[in-house]
Parts: C-alpha cells; structure tokens; sequence
C-alpha cells in the first residue's frame, strides 16, 4: 500500500474502533486465546497472549493493525509456539467463500490491475510497464446470495443431523464469504482427523453407493424423500419427482454399480456444502476477530442473524460517509450503503470513506494528497 | 456402574470386583489355591489362559446352566492372579485380546436380543462402563452421540465407517449391535489389561507357583526373541537356503540352522515352510511338527536357539565372508550396522 493510502486506512481503522469499540466480540476465555494482527507495512505476528478488552483496546489504537485475528483454539499456554501451547479445545469452524463457487457472473465482476500501479489492465501494464497483475472482485450481490445459500444449507444439515441447534453463530467474513461458528463443547474436544469427517459429511464427500442402497450385486433400493439425512436429502434432490425416480433406477440398471457411484462423486459440488475443509480440520488456526476490519475491503466481520435479509453492503460497512478524494480505476460499478459507485475509468472523484476504503483497500484506487 | 448378575458376571466376568466377589462368595483366593474340590476351577484358569496363545482360538464359557456361573468368575480372577504371578506382560496381552473376542461376540448378542427396558438398560451400562461411550436403544438401532462416534472411528480405514456412510440424525449415529461392538473393540481390550494392571499382587499362594512358572515359560516364548531389524541372512544361511531352493539334499544340522535363523528373526511358522518344501524327503506334517518342535510350541516347550559361529565352523556349515568380522552368531550378522 502506498503510504497516503496506507495512513488514510489506518485513520479510518483508528476511528471505528475508538468510537465503535462495543462493535467487536470478545471470545470467551480470553487469556487462553491466541492471537495474532498484520500490519500494512509488515509480516504477521502470531502467539499473542491479551488478557483483558483493555489489551485489546491498546493493541488497536496503538498497532492499528490492518488485520486482527484470533483463534478458536484455547491453549494453556497460548503465547508459545504451537508444539508447546498444549491445546485444550477448538470450536468447530466453517468457512464458506464465494470465491470457490465460481459463479457465471465472476469474471464479470472481476477486476485485472497492474500490482504495481494500480492501473486497470489484463496484461503487462501500458503505463508502468509491470508485468504483474492482481486480480480483485468486487461487490456482487448474486455471489453473496449464493454464498449465503451455502450457509443455509450448512446451518440445516447441522440441525437436522448433527443435533447442533444451539450456539450456532453466522459471520459475514468481511469480504466475500460466510464463517460459521458452531460452540458445542463435545465438538469442541474433536481432533483433526474428527473434523475431516465432519467437513467430508456437510460437502456429501466419500458417499458410498450402498449407502444409498446401490450395491454391486445389482440390488438396489433407492431412498425415500421422508427419509433424513443425506438419503432423504439425496432422494428429494436428485430422485424428486417420480419420473426421476424411475429414470435414475434405469441408469443404476443399464449402468451398473460403478457408472452410478461415479454420479454420485460427482454430486459432490451440487449436493454438498462448498465448505473449505482445509479450515474446518485445522484446530490451530487463528481467524479474523469478528467485529474487527478486513484489510481486504475495508468493511468488517460481522454477525450475520438473518441471512435471506443480510445485506453486506449495508450492514458491515462500518467507516464514515465523510467525502474522500481519490484517483479510481475500478471498470465495475458496485453498490454499498444502497448507493452506485462506478464504473471509474481513471477518474478523479470524491467519494464517501466507505467507498473509497473499499476500492483502496483492493488497490482499484487511491488516495488524493 | 451397572448392576450385575450372576449371568452377566459369568459373561463378563472382568467386570466383577474381584475381593468383593470372592467374599460374597464365601472363598478365599487360598481356598482357590489349595483346596482339593477346586482344582477344576484352578485347570479352568489355566486353560483360559493357554488358550490365549492359541492363535483363532476363543474362549467360551459355559453360561447355559445357572451352577457353573461362579466358576467362570473364578476361573477368570484366578487367571489374573496367576498372570500377575507370572509377570507375563506379552501373555496378557493375549489373554486380554482373547476374553475380549469372546466378550464381544457376547455382548453383540445381548445387545441384538435385548427387548424389555432392563434388558436394554443392562446391555448399554455394560458398554458404558466399558468404554464410556453413551449409548441408547433407538428403534431396533443403537445409537451413539456423534463425537463419540467419530472419536472411535477415525481408527478405522473403511470407507463405510466414514461419518457420510453412516445414518446420522439429529446428533446421533445409528448403529447395529454388530457395529457397536466393533467401536468398542480396542476399549474392550484395554479394560481388560487395565484390570490386570491394575489387580493387587497376590500374597505367594504355593498351590498357584506351579501355573505362575508355566504361564513364565509361555511368556518366555511369546517375547520377540531378535530384533527383527534387518532382513539380511547371514551366508552360511544364505547357503543353507539355496542349498534347499535347489533340491538338494541338506544335512539335518543344515536344516536345524536355516530353521532356528528364521525363527529367531521373528519369521512365522507357515512363513518358514516354504524354505523346506523343495527337499528331496519333504512331508508338510512332517515339517510342521519339526518347526513346531523347534519353535518350542509342542513337547518339552523349550524354544532352541541358533548355533554359534564356532558351533557351525566345526559343522562344516560355516561360510565366512569379510561382513562377518566380529560377530559370535549368525544372528547378529547385518544387525546393528
Ligand atoms: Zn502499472
Ligand atoms: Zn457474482
């Protein structure tokens, strides 16, 4: 980041999180917490050990780092290295991006810039000359719908089949995607390997065809809709109507146990949950601080209560609407706060905070000295 | 802790407080020990513990008549006294893994025919209190919290213990008695040692030593002899192999040697044979019993070793290269190094 875009950031940072300190949640256990922060100028810093709010406070204002995260983890001895911090329990985590969705509309909202420069261009840059390029998408309503769709689905199956009702709470990640926090002691306890399964169950990965009464004999049941768990979902999904039903038991007959087995591996994506699994079986893993900023777009973690009615482009917009001049190259518009901003091509304008937070933080723009 | 009979005692007998059931009982472990009458029970302990090492084999009591209950507890606690006389580590192990195969078939079978409420009940305290895990009747299916599940079988490689292989509603995986008892298996065989670890070491009992020495010598076989760390035979063995993969006729101390070699670097009987099946006399049963008789599991019980170096040189069986620099037995050759 240059640094008048760099200083204009930290400014806002500074700001919310003196006037809207209340924003952020503290984590249970505090002292037993890791955390780590990133500034704009330098790398990570991880094995933090803060006892109270009041740490905190004085980390924010004083560091104002760009990032702040904490981890689900709690550990005895949270300031050592992760061999030694002697890991006590980790609440279960789901992370769903709309990235990994890779929606038609993407390459639509997808911005190429010079890294350099900043300058709007899919190959070596026309003005600086730099051969490399970044790329950033920006606001899109669809992808956030779709995304949240993905956690409706998530917050289902854990209901329905995991008997996790309580303690199940919703994050805007402050970009593009949803994490979704789940506090239940038994699961808190659960290994790596636990939680592999756990993801593998919410993304329908590894399903054998039997399970779905298809065996290699050549017998087959299919399942009923009123069924629960995967086999209903999987009947009321795939089988629906009973013309499907009596289409997908000629496949099974003509195609044979493998042929069918094959479909259901490729059911994966459709069926399942799009979850990043790298993320739910890590239990040492330190993740943004809900109510704190992402660097990524200027908006923050939120939580998120009611996702048909969440709108990220209202609710998690948490700097001033005081006007901001800046230097935008962002070719697509987008919306925040319920107002249009764009297309700039190059163009000097002024812009509530907000939005000129958004488009610097993902190098479309910045600021005017 | 559940509440136990004397049928379920008899078939779960390591589930018995072991002081508290002999004084219910009305015996002491001297009675046990010395008295004439109860000498069956003493054969019967011992047995229960030979049996162990008795490969496939598995022990099952007799619960059909309602007299002989005590005397599977008996057998049982005095199987532990005699493996805590003995100090057979190896032995218990067994013997654990074994009464704990014959629980299980036991328990799938409680679980599967339990009807009424307390049947239930019993059934699933039984495994509680085996393993912790909470289990409950649901429907004609057992079901278990899903951490619980999960805890037990991510040990198991089987894509159909994948968590997405199973029927899981509402927190809970259903089970079939077959599968619960299979999630408990290694619980299973841990409690067991635990209650062996863990019993008293009884005062001497002189009627007992005898066992105790017996149960020492089978420990003594079951204990890895060598290291089994490098797959390299020594020449003189090499010789004596090739000797055989020939056809040709090998001298009986030959044979003694290539057996003894194999045997002490931990190869398995039925991995041995093969070596001897191209010798111009070979008889299987014959090799069987040979090998057997070697490996100290039949007769006399005494396991013989490998000749030394010296010994074979004066056998004309010695063939010497550089890498034998140093080493006293064939055993040691290409270990270490
Ligand atoms: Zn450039
Ligand atoms: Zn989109």
């Amino acid at each position: 980041m240059r640094p008048p875009d760099a200083s204009f950031i930290r400014r806002c940072m500074k700001r919310y999180y003196f006037e809207r300190f209340d924003m952020i949640e503290l984590p249970s256990d505090m002292p037993k917490r890791e955390f780590g922060f990133r500034r704009a100028d330098s790398g990570m810093v991880r094995h933090l050990q803060l006892h109270d709010s009041a740490d905190l406070r004085v980390l924010l204002l004083q560091a104002v780092p760009l990032e702040v995260y904490v981890s689900n983890a709690r550990y005895l001895l949270p300031s050592q290295p992760i061999p030694e911090k002697v890991w006590e329990d980790a609440h279960l985590i789901f992370d769903i991006d709309a990235k990994d969705l890779d929606l038609e509309c993407r390459p639509s909202h997808t911005v190429a810039s010079c890294e350099r420069c900043g300058h709007g261009t899919s190959g070596p840059c026309e003005r600086c000359g730099h051969r490399g390029i970044r790329k950033t998408s920006v606001a899109c309503p669809s992808c956030m719908r779709a995304a949240g769709d993905q956690a409706d689905r998530l917050l289902d199956i854990l209901a329905d089949d995991l008997g996790v009702r309580e303690g199940v709470r919703v994050y805007f990640s402050g970009n593009e995607g949803f994490h979704v926090h789940v506090h239940d002691e038994q699961l808190a306890r659960l290994g790596a390997a636990e939680r592999v399964e756990l993801a593998d169950y919410v993304a329908f990965r590894g399903m054998l065809p039997e399970r779905l009464g298809v065996a290699r004999d050549g017998a087959s049941s299919l399942p009923r809709p009123s069924e629960g768990g995967w086999r209903g979902r999987f009947a009321r999904e795939v089988l629906g109507s009973k013309a499907g039903r009596s289409r997908t038991a000629r496949e099974i007959s003509s195609g044979g146990y493998d042929a069918f087995a094959r479909r259901v591996e490729g059911m994966t994506s459709g069926l399942g949950v799009r979850i990043d699994p790298g993320v739910t079986m890590d239990v040492h893993r330190i993740f943004r601080m809900p109510g704190t900023v992402n660097g990524k777009s200027g908006m923050a973690k939120v939580p998120c209560a009611d996702l048909k009615r969440f709108d990220p482009y209202v609710s998690a917009v948490v700097f001033s609407d005081e006007p901001v001049h800046i230097r935008a190259s962002c070719p697509v518009s987008f919306r925040m706060m319920k107002r249009r901003f764009g297309p700039y091509a190059n163009e000097y304008v002024r812009v509530p905070a907000y939005a000129a937070a958004y488009m610097v933080c993902k190098g479309l723009a910045h600021v005017v000295e | 802790m559940a509440v136990l009979g004397h049928l379920e005692l008899a078939k779960y007998p390591f589930l018995a407080d072991a002081g508290g059931y002999l004084r219910e009982c009305g015996f002491t472990l001297e009675q046990l020990a010395d008295d004439q009458d109860l000498k069956p029970i003493r054969d019967q302990a011992f047995a229960r513990v030979a049996a162990a090492v008795d490969e496939g084999k598995v022990y099952r009591p007799s619960i059909e008549t309602g007299s002989q209950l005590p005397r599977e507890v008996f057998s049982f606690l005095l199987a532990v006294v005699l493996l805590k006389m003995s100090g057979a580590r190896h032995l218990a192990k067994k013997f654990a893994m074994q009464e704990a195969r014959g629980a299980e078939m036991l328990l799938e079978r409680d679980l599967g025919r339990a009807r009424t409420a307390s049947q239930v009940l019993l059934a699933t305290e039984i495994i509680r209190d085996l393993s912790g895990m909470g289990i409950q009747k649901q429907e004609e299916h057992f079901v278990v919290p899903v951490p619980e599940y999960l805890r037990r079988a991510v040990t198991f490689h089987a894509r159909e213990w994948k968590l997405i292989n199973r029927r899981v509603e509402s927190g809970l995986v259903y089970l079939t008695p077959h599968e619960t008892v299979r999630l408990i298996r290694q619980e299973l065989v841990n409690y067991i040692v635990s209650r062996i670890e863990g019993a008293a070491m009884p005062p001497p009992v002189p009627g007992l030593q005898g066992f105790a020495g017996q149960l020492s010598a089978m420990e003594a076989r079951l204990r890895p002899k060598t290291v089994v760390s490098s797959g390299e035979f020594a020449p003189c063995v090499k010789h004596a192999a090739k000797t055989m993969a020939d056809g040709d006729n090998l001298s009986h101390a030959g044979r003694f040697l290539l057996a003894t070699f194999l045997l002490a670097r931990g190869h398995s009987i039925s991995d041995i044979v093969p070596y001897f099946e191209k010798a111009p006399d070979y008889k299987k049963s014959v090799t069987l019993y040979q090998l057997e008789h070697l490996a100290g599991k039949s007769g006399k019980g005494t396991a013989y070793r490998c000749q030394s170096c010296q010994k074979l040189k004066t056998l004309g069986l010695c063939h010497e290269i550089p890498e034998c620099a140093g080493i006293v037995n064939p055993l040691q050759f290409g270990v270490g190094r």
